[in-house]
């Protein structure tokens, strides 16, 4: 049986470099519209003040993008090298979005990040504007493929299980191209990537604000970044609550878990705001709740009922013990592939053989399977509450506090009087890391939401890994964190460098504190 | 449109397509950056050296990307069995590529001798380790690698990582890392001048008689290795399943191909011939058709490598039933079918762009650029 702790470092493993790889994403994916907007802007106008813009927050772009680069490489392969049964089960239909993201995205976003930093001189105004339009439109569709990858884990639709190859093979692409999982997820990370990319314009474009220096440049630059961030914001939260509408299996129970709802309630539901969600008594100590919301935002209706944690698990129960019989009459098959009988149980079970596979974990043959063992991995089924009760809180509350700091610092752009107001400069400069911590937050709540499946119903995480040893794990594991953390030193230290010498960095001759820094120099 | 037979045979030309690409475009600046520390004597010169792959070295390193995106749609049990298995390999090829991000943008950011050298030795690992390592797992498929599978298809490598580096693998490792240093001196000879670029016509040349000499005693060595050879029916049309078919080790197998089709043999012929007309080229200040001459090589050698071993893509060593081959470690019909036409509609837009990128960048980079132009550079 495969260990678990062997599977516990595996996921530690993918959770830290998947994590680490979308502190750059987010970035990447909002700045370079802004990127976008401002050399369009200069090439409108002409002002080179527009194009200092381009080129001083497109110095921060590329510091940011190499790490971005660097830490999507890792999570490429790993698939291969830590869930080699993953990749083997469902590579059919996993693999072509994400050899369709090299060969239509990161081919595209990379060939045109060269010429975007090193075509300056040598391209006319207009073919400049359109190197960084296909860069910006490079990123966008990587998000999109690897987001199709991903939806596909939470409602695995257009495939279909084959006993002879032993794996998940595609059926219908359509169906899994436009998987609405994969859809409210695209628009939702996305519009987290523009919320981001302005947050970071922003912030930075107060502190120079509040410092007095380069007063022109920066409140330029903070006037492009509010008004993105404000129509960013409104749509990560519009598009957020569309993510939370039910679709597929996998959607409901993380309904109930984040919002600790253990009982189903009579329709319309009420909205938990606040909680204290006690698992082991599986009930919340106290909740503030609203009538109706959760019912209205869960199913669109008043009469809908959403499921609550205890009837999820119910029905689990009965899908684990169809699931025996779907196992059973598998290896019946594996042994013997002309087998009638077998053939004909599986048929009727075969909807239900993750289920069996959950049992796995605790036994290798399922007449070892006992009533108890059968309770565990009914509750395996369900992860735990309180983190995904309150991560899903932080995003949301930091999202609204984002709106609200945006539609001020809008406001106050409109009127021009964004200097007269130090606190909400200061508030600006203080949300810094909002974005991303609202970012990771999401993750986690999508990711461990989804757990125990890598493939929801289909396939149980414990299943997917390597055939590794623990030590390997181990090994592997100190080295990602090892390097990642002398990267992230690296990469803070410049960005923080560059962001504190400003616009002055382009050596232009035109902004504060240049002249002949030594270290300015260079792009 | 096409058969399922056929589909399987197109995706073995294509993957090999991509591996091409691979060594053709990141290969050149990964030469490059093995070349770094030794033709770029001072900052100056070292960063005329990284400039001339500068625009580049992100879009090239995507045929990387792609090529392992393109196994795991095309053969995911390849994929999984051949990452897993090489586990540790794997991990110092991502962990060499690290440095290349990094290095080419962070690097000329700070003016610190210091900073700038562990960046230089940086990229030099970034840019020799992974073909050292790729070139010594070619030699151990050549070999037969340790894995099995059980009845769900799990796999197991039974090997450790230091049986990956037996002589004959790091002959194929030499092969391989001679090649890729040939093909980036080529290509920082036709983007530089004067001392850098007599320094990288050295190194090319010197490197493209290594690597004749190399593949040249591989290929009397492989003579003597037990190949694999199918002995049961083969099913092209069939199901994916590695685990239905007999297979037999025999010394000498791999040269079956080259005795039923011996037009094959134009490939290590064009492996040998290509490697050697680059350096006469390069010689002659030829830098161009020597670059050329010098991807040619590539696909001889890596063309050698593929049609040897066909219709196997890994054997196994302990379970030879158990290889992976083009006929049964692929994806579904349907799936192989779609990737096809991505790839016939992609592949031909990739092409054109990088190539206007590069015609946009043309033109040798010179010291008095770099000078000149310390803003843009890297
Ligand atoms: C929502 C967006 C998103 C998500 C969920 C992921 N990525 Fe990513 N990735 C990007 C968005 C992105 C990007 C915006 O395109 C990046 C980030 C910064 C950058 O430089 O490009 C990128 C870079 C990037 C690269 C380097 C590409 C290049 O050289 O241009 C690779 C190989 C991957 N990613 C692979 C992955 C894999 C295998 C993921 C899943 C586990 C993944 N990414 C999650
Ligand atoms: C970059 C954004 C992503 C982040 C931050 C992220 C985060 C996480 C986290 C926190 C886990 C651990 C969950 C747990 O074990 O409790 C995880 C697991 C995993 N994620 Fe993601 N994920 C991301 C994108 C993706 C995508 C796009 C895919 C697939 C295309 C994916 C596939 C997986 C797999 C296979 C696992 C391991 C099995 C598991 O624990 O479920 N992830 N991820
Ligand atoms: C009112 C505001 C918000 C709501 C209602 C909301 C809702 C959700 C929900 C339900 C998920 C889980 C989707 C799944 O499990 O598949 C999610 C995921 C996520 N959220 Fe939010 N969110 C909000 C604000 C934000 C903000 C402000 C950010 C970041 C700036 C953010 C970033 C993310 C990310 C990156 C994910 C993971 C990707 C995904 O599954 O879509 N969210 N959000």
């Amino acid at each position: 049986m495969i260990s678990e702790q062997l599977v516990d470092l595996s996921r530690l493993q993918f959770a830290v470099t998947a994590l680490y790889h979308f502190l750059f994403v987010p970035l990447t994916l909002g700045m370079v519209w802004l990127l976008v907007i401002m050399e369009s802007v200069y090439v409108m106008t002409g002002k080179t003040v527009y194009q200092d813009m381009t080129r001083f927050w497109g110095k921060l772009f590329g510091i940011n993008f190499a790490l971005g680069v660097t830490t999507g490489i890792t999570l490429e392969f790993q698939f291969g090298t830590n869930w080699a049964y993953y990749s083997h089960y469902v590579g059919d239909i996993f693999g072509a979005p994400l050899a369709i993201e090299g060969l239509m995205a990161f081919f595209l976003e990379s060939t045109f990040i060269g010429l975007f930093f090193f075509g300056w001189d040598r391209l006319s105004k207009p073919k400049h504007l359109m190197v960084t339009l296909l860069m910006a439109v490079g990123t966008n569709l990587s998000a999109l493929w690897i987001l199709i990858a991903n939806g596909w884990m939470q409602n695995p639709v257009g495939a279909e299980f084959n006993y002879t190859t032993m794996r998940m093979e595609l059926v219908n692409f359509w169906a899994l191209l436009f998987n609405p999982d994969a859809q409210v997820k695209f628009v939702h990370t996305v519009s987290a990537g523009y919320l981001t990319g302005a947050m970071f314009v922003l912030s930075i474009s107060a502190w120079y604000l509040l410092k007095g220096r380069d007063v022109e440049f920066a409140k330029r630059s903070f006037r492009i970044a509010a008004a993105f961030g404000l129509a960013s914001a409104c749509s990560v939260i519009v598009l957020g609550d569309e993510s939370g509408y039910t679709v597929g299996e996998a959607q409901q129970t993380k309904m109930a878990i984040i919002e600790a709802m253990w009982q189903t309630e009579p329709a319309p539901a009420s909205f938990n705001v606040i909680a204290w969600p006690d698992e082991a008594r599986a009930k919340n100590d106290w909740a503030v709740s609203i009538p109706w919301v959760l019912g209205l935002i869960g199913t669109r209706s008043i009469s809908r009922e959403i499921p609550g944690i205890f009837e999820i698990k119910a029905k689990n129960r009965t899908r684990i013990v169809s699931g025996i019989d779907a196992v059973n009459a598998l290896e019946a098959l594996r042994t013997n592939p002309s087998n009638g009988a077998a053939k004909e149980v599986f048929e009727r079970h075969k909807a239900d053989l993750g289920f069996g596979l959950l049992l796995k974990k605790y036994v290798v043959e399922m007449n070892q399977v006992t009533p108890g063992i059968i309770e565990r991995a009914v509750s395996d089924t369900v992860p735990r509450v309180a983190p995904m009760f309150w991560s899903f809180r932080i995003m949301v509350g930091l999202g609204f506090a984002m709106l609200l700091l945006f539609a001020l610092s809008f406001l106050s752009t409109v009127k021009i009087n964004c200097r007269q107001k130090p606190w909400l400069l200061k508030w600006a400069l203080w949300m810094l890391p909002a974005p991303w911590i609202a970012c990771e937050l999401g993750w986690f709540v999508a990711e461990y939401g989804r757990q125990p499946w890598t493939i929801y119903g289909v396939l149980p995480t414990h299943l997917s890994v390597s055939t590794l040893s623990v030590n390997t794990l181990y090994g592997s594991l100190a080295g990602f964190i090892g390097f990642y953390t002398v990267l992230l030193i690296v990469e803070m230290y410049l960005m923080v460098k560059f962001a504190r010498l400003g616009p002055g960095s382009l050596g232009t001759g035109r902004y504060a504190g240049e002249v002949s820094h030594p270290d300015s120099a260079h792009a | 449109m096409f058969d399922y037979a056929t589909f399987k045979l197109i995706w073995w030309l294509l993957i090999g397509v991509l591996l091409v690409g691979f060594a053709i475009m990141d290969g050149h600046d990964m030469g490059v950056g093995t070349l770094l520390p030794f033709v770029g004597r001072n900052d100056l010169e070292r960063r005329v050296v990284i400039n001339t792959v500068g625009p580049h070295w992100d879009g090239n390193q995507v045929w990387f990307i792609t090529g392992g995106g393109a196994i795991f749609a095309a053969w995911p049990l390849v994929y999984a069995t051949a990452f897993s298995g090489f586990y540790w390999a794997m991990m110092a090829v991502l962990w060499a590529l690290f440095f290349r991000p990094v290095g080419f943008d962070y690097r000329s950011k700070i003016h610190n001798a210091t900073w700038r050298s562990t960046w230089d030795w940086g990229l030099f690992v970034g840019g020799a380790v992974p073909p050292l390592i790729f070139g010594v797992a070619f030699g151990n498929l050549l070999q037969g690698v340790p894995f099995q599978f059980d009845d769900y298809m799990v796999s197991t490598y039974t090997g450790t990582f230091w049986q990956l580096l037996n002589p004959f693998a790091l002959l194929a490792g030499a092969v391989s890392s001679a090649m890729i240093t040939m093909h980036g001196g080529a290509y920082l000879a036709h983007r530089s001048e004067g001392a850098i670029q007599a320094r990288a016509i050295r190194g090319a040349v010197g490197a493209a008689l290594i690597m004749v000499l190399a593949f040249v005693a591989a290929g009397f060595w492989i003579q003597n290795i037990a190949g694999y050879r199918i002995t049961s029916p083969i099913d092209p049309a069939g199901l994916s399943n590695p685990m239905s078919k007999s297979v037999v080790r025999e010394a000498g197998a791999w040269m079956a191909n080259y005795g039923r089709q011996p037009l094959l043999w134009l490939l290590p012929a064009l492996g040998v011939t290509a490697a050697l007309l680059s350096a006469g080229l390069l010689l002659a200040r030829r830098t161009l058709t020597g670059f050329v001459a010098s991807s040619l090589a590539l696909v001889g050698v890596i063309g050698t490598a593929g049609v040897s071993m066909f219709p196997f893509i890994m054997p196994s060593s302990t379970v030879p039933a158990a290889s992976l081959t083009v006929w049964d470690a692929v994806s579904s019909h349907l799936t192989l079918g779609i990737m096809f036409w991505v790839t016939m509609i992609f592949m031909p837009l990739i092409v054109i762009y990088t190539s206007w990128a590069y015609r946009v960048m043309r033109g040798k980079v010179t010291v008095a650029q770099i000078q000149a132009n310390e803003h843009n550079a890297y």
